[in-house]
């Protein structure tokens, strides 16, 4: 090619607009991105209402206490109060709760943790509705806090349900079986904060039918709707949940105890009613990351093939149950981890205390045993004189194993590959080729890190969590496709937060009936049910049924042009808003097909079904499961005791990747929320009181914390019983990754790490 | 909101409005407001004082005025005239707070975990509080931290005079992170080669900057201050211990003459400020 033809070939592509990625396998972009960036994307935060009035929530300043008495006289004669309300004034049910109705929407007799609801106010200023709240008299008596969960079998019930929520006694295989060698241990994990960066916020709308329309945040719009319409004492129909954008959600994101209350003022004063939430009263008033206690006992033989596993798992839920039941049954069943495992005697707990309460966050049950059972895995490592990542490899899991409670695994396990992926990654380098003044040492860059006292370390960890919900539940999603004009659009119930769903629609919409505008529209209640988005659930159930929904509107489109030209619809096909045949006799556009038509299907996805665990912890309770391997690398300043995550190199397994940029935005979200729950991310309570309600006192990782995180290897073996094949990516390296940094500060310090995050006393070599 | 332009007429501003509070960069202050614990019923801006925003130089000293922000005195001009307060403005937050906080700010907040005050005990600072009227009194910057002379009503903190020492100067600061976090602990150390003395100050520990002024005086004798600032290197280890015992003391023996040994927290406490204290001595003498 002459140089001119050269040069003549590039100024076209410069002038051509680049063609946009479509379809699945794209990095295609997000369709809000740039308004998000920009800040002109409106959350629940920037809603307004005509006439609007604005709500407080009174909340307990005793984690326990009984109520004598509610005084709400002076803030009801307050100028500018339009309403109070307290659990008199609930219509219909009196409790809520995930799964377990177990929580007061007000206390009414006792209350049973710090920041529980005790009344709500509307008025015509946020600062009256606050004072108002301020000024409801509560007597109480103040009672001795159940803090401790090893305390909580003992103590007097909490509540009239008592305090043990859950008890798996799981047993597997041969109590007898001993190995050659034994090692325990015993672990705790602290409480994190799901922390989202927008706090919560609501307005409710009241409806001239006497309903109420509720503008929330909610992941679960539809079972948020039940809820409160349940406690108005209203059919379902007359609640109607408008999920607005959310602002970062790694956990069930909304606290019942604000929005439930925000419906019942609207429908008291017949305003708009809106509250916007302290940061305060979000860390008091959503759900925490079960605190858990572990205790561990490892057999192996001399080779260190492992023999059989002894845990001991006590979570502590809090006042209320909310997701304890589901986080126990992850905790017990993955308490072995992606090993495989012959014999195991696995005893969890779950159990009511008078701390904050703690529900569904990201990997839940998973994070907490990953983190034992790799502290176990090393301690055997050190036992035998093994290199640690050589003995996980003797272990790993594969395609055909058995899990302890008795499941076979089916889908796709390629932990061996994983491992050896992240192993054969070269090392990052020492900084010692450039100038000491540029090394980013623990402690940051103007701190007090010196070179003769770092240590690096080296670490591994394996993890692994179910997807989609477990035990029976109906993972039903339903999802419509409409085509008009040559644009597709969306009807999902499915919320988009943050998981990339609606990118997610649009690619399969484009792959399917290959139609580049695709429109994914607003969720609401009036919207068929699409379920909780958690748990890789979307990606999964709520993809599936767009998918089968854009099949169907293929089938519509051309059946009649197949059947003119007397040939099976598979031998057409759709690409950039044309119709061809195989052979090319057929050539049309999508909208001479349409021919002014709207074409509408609707479908659900369900996947297979599964069941309880039984009374030994026994049964077939996962769809599908998704592995991980992190290799954590840690500077620890030795003396003080701090530890900068250097790199995490990962590989996963992902069954198959729809789109490559927003998966590695997904990794890299849960790689450093891992490194908060490894270093710094804990929030602290004393006597039940939660201390430091506030983003200083509850350190998240900022750019300079959040290692340099390098995906090695992304396994795509596809899962046959999951749409497209492809795994949920978001939870497994939450799970993995503190378990991979606390390895490493082990390698690196000598010394036992056996709680997270790890403080900085337990990193530190004592000399004397 | 008042927004004056020169220090005599914020003191007259707030001398006519008595329950107004004066407000610079507003990294404290408006999050108390925003939290509900403060309703001030009028501010002063101090963001318009131009006189207060730079320094100048004064016999052998520089008069720092209250205003100037940690960005500003993080940079590289600044750092040259007093390193460590340079060096504690660097670390005093992520950029938007120090962009916005400034020097007197931190003074007046006298939180336990304010950068700049170990820096400004260990340079023996002096506060220069301006009054009604144009008054000008001096307040030693460690007498206002331990409360022995507080600033009345009106007053408002003008100029920070420090010495230019001419010599080394260190800030450390240990945090919980690799990101900008809060101290907990900190250790600053000045060298001051006319006097031939050492000055450090322990911060975040205690509520106010805490000096180890024997610990100062032994070492400072052991310094070849002649000889290129030579010292032996078991030196730098036991002066690390001096300062930490000294600002964490051992708990009094009970009646019976036992010792209850320091919590675990208070033990790596200890350990954290010595190894500091050692660091800071060792870079400053290299």
């Amino acid at each position: 090619m002459s140089n001119e033809a050269a040069t003549a070939t590039t100024e076209t592509a410069a002038l051509a607009p680049e063609p946009l990625p479509h379809g699945l396998g794209a990095s295609l972009p997000p369709a809000d991105a740039r308004a998000k960036t920009e800040g002109t994307f409106p959350y629940t935060a920037d809603l307004w209402a005509e006439g609007l009035l604005w709500a407080a929530v009174l909340r307990s300043p005793h984690p326990h206490a009984r109520i004598l008495s509610i005084d709400t006289s002076h803030a009801r004669e307050m100028p500018g109060v339009r309403a109070v309300v307290t659990h008199e004034d609930v219509p219909g049910s009196p409790l809520l709760g995930r799964g377990v109705a177990d929580r007061p929407v007000f206390a009414s007799e006792v209350v049973r943790h710090h920041g529980e609801p005790i009344a709500a106010v509307a008025a015509d200023h946020p600062d009256t509705a606050r004072m108002a709240a301020a000024a409801v008299i509560v007597e109480y008596e103040v009672l001795d806090p159940v803090t401790d969960p090893e305390q909580a079998f003992e103590a007097e019930p909490l509540h009239p349900d008592g305090n043990l929520i859950r008890h798996i006694p799981l047993s597997h295989g041969d109590p007898d079986a001993v190995g050659d060698i034994v090692v325990e241990g015993q672990y705790r994990i602290g409480r994190q904060d799901p922390a989202p960066i927008g706090a919560e916020a609501g307005l409710a709308v009241p409806r001239p039918d006497g309903g109420v329309e509720l503008y929330l945040a909610s992941t679960d719009p539809h079972t948020d709707r039940d809820r409160a319409a349940a406690v108005y004492g209203l059919e379902p129909e007359r609640v109607k949940i408008v999920v607005t954008g959310v602002p970062g959600a790694t956990a069930d994101r909304e606290d019942q105890g604000f929005q439930i209350p925000l419906g019942l003022l609207a429908l008291r004063t017949g305003c708009p009613v809106k509250l916007t939430v302290t940061r305060e009263e979000s860390f008091l008033g959503h759900v925490h990351r079960h605190p858990t206690l572990l205790r561990y006992r490892h057999h192996a033989d001399a080779e260190g093939n492992l023999v059989k596993v002894e845990a001991q798992i006590l979570l502590d839920a809090g006042a209320y149950a909310d997701t304890s039941s589901q986080a126990l049954a992850a905790a017990v069943s993955f308490a072995c981890g992606p090993y495989a495992v012959p014999n195991a005697f696995i005893e969890g707990w779950a159990v009511r205390t008078n701390n904050p309460p703690s529900g569904h966050v990201r990997g839940e049950g998973a994070m907490q045993v990953c983190a034992a059972y790799e502290a176990q895995m090393d301690k055997l490592a050190k036992k035998l004189g093994v290199e640690p990542a050589e003995l996980r490899a003797r272990n790993v899991m594969a395609t055909g194993d058995i899990l302890p409670t008795g499941q076979t695994v089916t889908c796709p396990a390629p932990v061996a590959e994983l491992l050896q992926a992240v192993r054969d990654h070269p090392l990052p380098p020492l900084p010692k080729d450039t100038p000491e003044e540029e090394w980013l040492l623990p402690g940051g860059l103007e701190g007090a890190g010196e070179p003769g006292a770092v240590r690096r370390g080296v670490g591994y960890g394996l993890g692994m969590v179910h997807m989609l919900g477990a035990e029976g539940t109906d993972e039903v999603s339903t999802a419509t496709v409409k085509v008009q004009d040559g644009v597709a659009t969306v009807l999902c119930a499915a919320v988009e937060t943050g998981q990339g769903f609606t990118t997610l629609a649009r690619q399969i919409v484009q792959e399917t009936l290959g139609i580049d505008e695709v429109y994914v529209a607003p969720v609401d209640t009036d919207q068929p049910p699409a379920g909780a988005g958690c748990r890789g659930r979307h990606t999964w159930v709520s993809g599936g049924a767009v998918e089968r929904a854009a099949k169907m509107v293929r089938a519509q489109l051309l059946q009649p042009l197949a059947h003119k030209f007397g040939m099976s619809t598979e031998l057409l096909q759709i690409t950039d808003g044309k119709i061809t045949s195989y052979d090319g006799v057929l050539s049309t556009t999508v909208t001479e097909a349409l021919d002014g038509k709207e074409l509408w299907a609707t479908a659900q996805c369900r996947p297979h079904p599964t069941e309880p665990l039984n009374e030994t912890g026994q049964g077939d309770a996962f769809v599908g499961l998704a592995f991980c391997a992190i290799r954590a690398v840690v500077d620890v300043d030795v003396e003080i005791g701090s530890v900068r995550v250097v790199e995490v190199a990962l590989a996963q397994d992902v069954g198959r990747v729809l789109n490559p940029a927003q998966l590695a935005a997904r990794v890299e979200a849960g790689v450093t929320q891992g490194v908060g729950i490894a270093l710094t991310e804990n929030l602290r309570t004393a006597r039940g009181m939660v201390r430091h309600p506030d983003l200083t006192g509850y350190s998240l990782p900022t750019a300079l914390d959040a290692p340099d995180i390098r995906i090695v290897k992304l396994v795509e073996e596809r899962d046959v019983v999951a749409p497209f094949g492809a795994k949920s990516v978001s939870a497994v390296p939450v799970v993995t990754s503190p378990a991979a940094i606390a390895s490493a500060v082990r390698a690196a310090t000598g010394r036992p790490v056996n709680r997270l995050p790890i403080r900085p006393q337990a990193a530190v070599v004592t000399t004397q | 909101m008042t927004l004056p332009a020169s220090l005599d007429e914020a003191v007259a501003a707030l001398a006519a409005m008595p329950a107004a509070v004066p407000v610079a960069g507003g990294t404290d202050l408006m999050a108390a407001v925003n939290s509900g614990q403060l309703r001030p019923a009028a501010l002063v801006g101090l963001g318009r004082i131009s006189e207060i925003r730079g320094w100048q130089y004064q016999d052998g000293h520089a008069l720092l005025g209250a205003g100037l922000t940690h960005a500003r005195m993080g940079r590289p001009d600044f750092a040259a005239l007093i390193p460590a307060l340079a060096a504690a403005a660097r670390a005093a937050g992520p950029p938007h707070i120090r962009n916005a906080g400034t020097l007197g700010g931190n003074i007046a907040s006298a939180a336990p975990t304010g950068d700049a005050l170990p820096v400004l005990a260990a340079l023996e600072a002096t506060l220069i509080v301006a009054g009604s009227g144009g008054a000008r009194r001096e307040i030693p910057v460690s007498h206002l931290l331990a409360g022995m002379e507080m600033l009345r009503a009106g007053e408002l903190i003008g100029y920070v005079r420090v010495p230019l020492l001419h010599a080394p100067q260190v800030f450390l600061k240990a945090t919980g992170r690799t990101g900008p976090g809060r101290a907990i602990a900190s250790v600053a150390l000045v060298l001051d080669p006319a006097r031939r003395g050492v000055r450090c100050a322990v911060g975040a520990i205690a509520p106010m900057p805490l000096r180890p002024l024997e610990a100062e005086q032994w070492v400072a004798q052991l310094i070849d201050w002649d000889n290129d600032r030579g010292i032996v290197p078991e030196a730098l280890a036991a002066f690390g211990q001096y300062v930490a015992a000294a600002c964490i003391p051992d708990p009094e023996p009970a009646e019976d003459g036992t010792v209850q040994p320091l919590p675990p927290a208070v033990l790596h406490l200890r350990r954290t400020v010595a190894a500091l204290a050692r660091r800071a001595l060792g870079r400053a003498l290299s």
